[in-house]
């Protein structure tokens, strides 16, 4: 902590740097939250621009206006794409944290052999280009249709979306099961538990909050996945990002703004989510005071 | 236990039910160790059907080439035994006659045309051409086809053929890196005119340094200013940094295209302060310097997140200790303090290097014309010239680069160290 704050008997040099330093981190900090931050502003001008006009500085009331979010609920490819998005990224969530919350248990216990390599393998579905991930999803798609129609199907996407979303969920649920004591299993069997009371009771308790941020973690890669939707849906599959992507390759207009504004209020819901959970967590474990 | 108990006595202690206790041990450790397998298995398996093996099948799709050999039965069975030296006799002309006249009928000599024209452009319209008259043409072929399409006299068509013919190939591949055979039958550089995946490479490889090192030069004063505030005010500032981790990809490519723009916010403020004149408003996207911009901004909070784990673990005494041993504030920052955040740095700096030299999105919608990276040219290939052998032998190339980087990860870092806020 000392680190940081000035000691008395520091010179020139160092007063200077130490206040430059102070300058660049806060140019960092807005270089990483401007871009955010002003797309909220410009979605409700009253003009078809994408820049703040005079009267939008000056704060005058008809500057403004809620023109794209009208527009945006009016069309019905929007309103079909949010329904499609939250079906396709729930569905996603739900394949990737069961299989993801099993597979962290498995992993964490110590009899398990080679962990590093599975869980290697286990993990990279995040690391692999999404490009790839899709060029052979597409062709994998193309050369099971005979036996099971899952290109341009719901089906396909949301088993895309989890092989996708499930490196969170075992990252997530992995890193609350660091420093679990096994013990309290082989407590809770001499306590006369079978095996699936234990975990209701004992380990689910314990691993929730991480199992619930990897949920979330699955359901936002999913809700923000363009690559693979691109690859293997149709128009009838149609989700929010593909349609934010049809609209910047062609002419942007203001109602991508006003999707991105209420996209960014749905990080904020989630992210607060997930930091309260990380935080109760830590609580509990003793980890640290905050 | 007793120490002094020989191995003899170890064997012969029983469980209650009359088993070895070593065998029993044995029996239950190998039970838990099922049960560990058991509870890995089915992600196992769904990530092994829904993701492997697709990669395998598109790896597979980079050197399998069916399609002359099962559309050109005769010529190929014909030119197996051609030298490739002189144009071949009227047996291969009969031969490819007859094979093109078959295509036209099943409707797969576009398809063909295409195959050879990857291999040499121009040669589209001989095939399609030809196969039109094929139908009524009678022998001597040789004749008839060089005077359809003068290149039926040249070696150039008959080699592309004889190369298409085998079933696997390396064809792609050598295209991949800007290479094909020579009619003589050499692997030589394409023309000039014509070299742009090296290129693409150069450039990806290029990009991505840049992304990081700005990504390290962004990341490590903001990674040292929260690891060393009090925990409260960290957290906070924590929010800055993970908020765009969690907000959408497109919605941040949207927001830089919004303020980068000619029209856009950034230049409106320098015409409003004066720094430019209206008349000369700055490119500053939809080029490769916008794509860098953008990408910093994306992938910093992957540099900033381990960075500040690992700064979190060195301990300020470190730092009072070289200065209370005399060394100058900026001496014990150098030689005590970066030592120390280097594996932060390596793990910073490598993730950000994976997932930056497989980028598509944010390329493809700010990159404009010299901001393209390979995933962009491997997506073009899979959805408009179709040329998906090539998509997928670029594709091996990037992630044979991924896989080393991602061992390497391992190696230093370790996955299970991963971390996501």
């Amino acid at each position: 902590m000392s680190q940081v704050s000035l000691p008395d008997h520091a010179d020139t040099v160092e007063k200077l740097w130490h206040y430059m330093f102070y300058a660049i981190c806060a140019l960092v900090f807005l270089f990483l939250i401007a871009p955010i931050l002003v797309i909220i502003p410009l979605s409700f001008n009253a003009e078809p621009y994408f820049t703040f006009n005079e009267r939008m500085v000056a704060l005058d009331p008809d500057a403004y206006s809620v023109r794209w979010y009208q527009d945006f609920w009016s069309k019905t490819i929007w309103r079909q794409s949010i329904w499609n998005s939250l079906f396709i990224a729930i569905g996603a969530t739900i394949v990737a944290t069961s299989l993801g919350t099993l597979a962290a248990l498995g992993l964490s216990r110590p009899e398990m052999p080679y962990k590093g390599l599975v869980m290697g393998l286990l993990i990279s579905p995040m690391i692999v280009p999404v490009i790839i991930t899709a060029a052979g999803i597409f062709f994998f798609y193309a050369s099971m249709n005979e036996y099971i129609e899952l290109t341009s199907t719901y089906l396909g996407i949301i088993l895309a979306h989890a092989v996708l979303g499930t490196p969170f969920v075992v990252i997530t649920v992995t890193a609350t099961l660091t420093g679990f004591d096994h013990s309290l299993t082989r407590a809770g069997a001499m306590c006369g538990a079978d095996p699936t009371t234990v975990f209701f009771k004992v380990i689910m308790p314990l691993i929730l909050p991480g199992v619930i941020s990897g949920a979330l973690f699955a359901f936002v890669t999913s809700f923000d996945e363009v690559v693979v939707v691109l690859f293997v849906a149709s128009v009838e599959q149609q989700t929010i990002p593909r349609q934010m992507w049809a609209g910047m390759r062609e002419q942007i207009s203001p109602t991508i703004l006003a999707v991105a504004t209420i996209l960014i209020c749905i990080s904020v819901m989630l992210l607060a989510t997930v930091e309260l959970l990380r935080r109760r967590s830590e609580r509990l474990r003793g980890l640290s005071a905050g | 236990m007793n120490n002094t108990a020989p191995a003899t006595t170890a064997e012969m202690l029983t469980t209650a039910d009359g088993r070895p206790l070593k065998a029993a041990l044995a029996a239950a450790q190998r039970k838990r160790r099922t049960r560990a397998v058991l509870l890995v298995m089915p992600l196992f398996l769904f990530i092994f059907f829904s993701f492997l093996y697709p990669i395998g099948l598109m790896l597979f799709r980079s050197v399998e080439n069916p399609l002359i050999a099962d559309n050109m039965p005769n010529t190929v069975a014909v030119l197996e035994a051609w030298d490739g030296k002189d144009i071949p006799g009227e047996a291969a002309f009969a031969a490819m006659a007859q094979d093109l006249k078959v295509a036209r009928k099943n409707k797969t000599v576009g398809r063909l045309a295409t195959r050879i024209n990857f291999e040499s452009s121009g040669l589209r319209s001989v095939i399609t051409g030809t196969a039109r008259k094929a139908r009524r043409m009678k022998a001597p072929f040789k004749e008839k086809m060089i005077a359809a399409k003068s290149q039926w006299g040249e070696l150039e068509i008959w080699a592309a053929v004889k190369r298409l013919s085998p079933r696997l190939t390396g064809l792609n591949y050598a295209a991949a890196v800007d290479r094909r055979y020579s009619p003589g039958g050499d692997l030589v550089m394409q023309d000039e005119d014509r070299q742009i995946y090296v290129h693409l490479f150069k450039r990806t490889l290029w990009m991505s340094i840049t992304v990081t090192v700005s990504c390290l030069l962004l990341g490590f004063p903001i990674a040292y200013l929260l690891a060393s505030l009090p925990l409260r005010s960290s957290n906070l500032l924590m929010i800055l940094v993970l908020l765009p981790f969690w907000t959408s990809l497109l919605v941040r490519t949207t927001s830089w295209i919004v303020l980068l723009q000619t029209q856009g916010v950034l230049n409106d403020i320098m015409v409003w302060l004066g720094v430019i004149g209206e008349d000369s408003r700055i490119q500053l996207i939809f080029n490769a310097q916008g794509t860098v911009i953008a990408m910093t901004q994306i992938l910093l909070p992957f540099m900033v997140l381990p960075l500040y784990s690992v700064m979190k673990t060195i301990s300020p005494s470190y730092m009072r200790a070289a200065q209370s041993l005399g060394a100058h504030r900026f001496l014990a920052y150098w030689k005590i303090y970066m030592p120390n955040t280097l594996p932060g740095i390596g793990a910073g700096c490598l993730l950000v290097f994976i997932l930056a030299i497989g980028y598509y999105i944010t390329p493809a919608l700010v990159g404009g014309q010299d901001g393209q990276m390979i995933s962009n040219m491997i997506a073009f290939h899979m959805q408009k010239s179709l040329n998906w052998g090539l998509a997928a032998a670029l594709g091996g190339i990037l992630l044979l680069g991924v896989i080393l980087l991602y061992w390497l990860y391992n190696k230093i870092v370790g996955v299970d160290r991963l971390k996501l806020g």
